[in-house]
């Protein structure tokens, strides 16, 4: 399927945001996510079904001020 | 001590992490600084990317309380989607919000603050709102559901210092029993001195100490400054008058004409 990851338009072998994240090798306790403006809890990500097209942002800590 | 939502501290400085020349001399400035508070961000990562997972673990390894911030948002919508995810990462219910209202100045849109901070707060949020020193703004806040309040002093980055101490020093006077952190526009240890002596309750750096010369000595520098401050105002600042008068006891002073 098409999604839009952190902006980026991507074809993803992948049904739910759990397979998707291991599809694209993104691991670890700090990452958030959200699909289509809404956050999707690390527990939700296996039943997270994705449909085409879904904007899907993968946030990680940062410096900031 | 200085309680923020139930946490005390003993630290009035709160440090942002960003613009470090690198990892090693952060961490070497929040030692020196003393802070128990640091601001932090989120931002995208990279498809096996694991540049958030190393900054991450640095900052678990700090050991002192960390405040998420929303920097960059524009919208309600975005800021309070990055606090949701903020929360989710961090695990802490503390929230530096902002929501950016002009790209040139990064003065928060406060009607947009207001309603995000409603919002999140409503959502169990402890809301630290980044805001201007506008009193009824400030009121607006704390009926949203914030118990702090985060003036800018000046605009982000910009070191200029206090441009209005007037209207901070009405700030302090209206809300006397409500923590206020000056946010945004320190330039040197002096300008968190001034607002210290004014009776604020903290100050957040970032660009001052990040940017200067040897950080960690301006960390330690602002430390005290502040620290100064802070006792100055709980030990009575002599007002200015327009006369001089003498220091020196007239009384029993020799004539010899």
């Amino acid at each position: 399927m098409t999604f839009i990851i952190n902006g980026e338009e991507q074809d993803v072998a992948a049904t739910t945001l759990a397979a998707l994240l291991d599809v694209l090798e993104y691991e670890g306790e700090w990452l958030a996510t959200a699909v289509n403006g809404e956050l999707v809890h690390r527990e939700d990500r296996a039943a997270f079904t994705l449909g085409e097209r879904d904007r899907i942002e993968i946030l990680s800590p940062m410096q900031g001020g | 001590m200085l309680s923020l939502y139930g946490t005390d501290v003993s630290s009035r400085l709160l440090l942002g992490t960003a613009r470090y020349p690198s990892p090693a001399v952060l961490a070497e400035a929040v030692r020196t600084s003393q802070t128990e508070i640091v601001t932090v961000s989120l931002r995208r990562e990279m498809a096996g990317g694991k540049a958030g997972g190393a900054f991450f673990e640095m900052i678990r390894g700090f050991g002192v309380q960390v405040l998420p911030n929303t920097a960059g948002c524009h919208s309600v919508s975005e800021a309070v989607l990055t606090a949701k995810m903020a929360r989710e990462v961090f695990a802490t219910d503390w929230i530096k919000l902002e929501v950016i209202g002009h790209h040139d100045t990064l003065q928060p849109d406060v009607f947009a603050l207001v309603e995000a901070a409603r919002i999140l707060a409503s959502e169990g949020f402890r809301v630290f709102p980044y805001t201007t020193d506008d009193l009824i703004v400030a009121e607006r806040l704390l009926d949203a559901g914030c118990a702090v309040l985060m003036p800018w002093c000046a605009p982000i980055g910009s070191a200029m210092g206090p441009v209005n101490m007037a209207a901070l020093r009405s700030m302090r006077a209206n809300f006397p029993d409500v923590p206020l952190i000056v946010d945004a526009g320190i330039g040197r240890p002096s300008h968190a001195a001034a607002v210290m002596e004014l009776g604020f309750d903290a100050v957040l750096l970032n660009t001052a100490v990040a940017s200067a010369l040897d950080p960690a000595a301006m960390a330690g520098a602002f430390a005290s400054a502040i620290e100064a401050g802070r006792d100055a105002c709980l030990a009575g600042i002599l007002q200015p008058r327009d006369m001089a008068v003498p220091s020196t006891p007239i009384i029993g002073k020799a004539v010899f004409q």
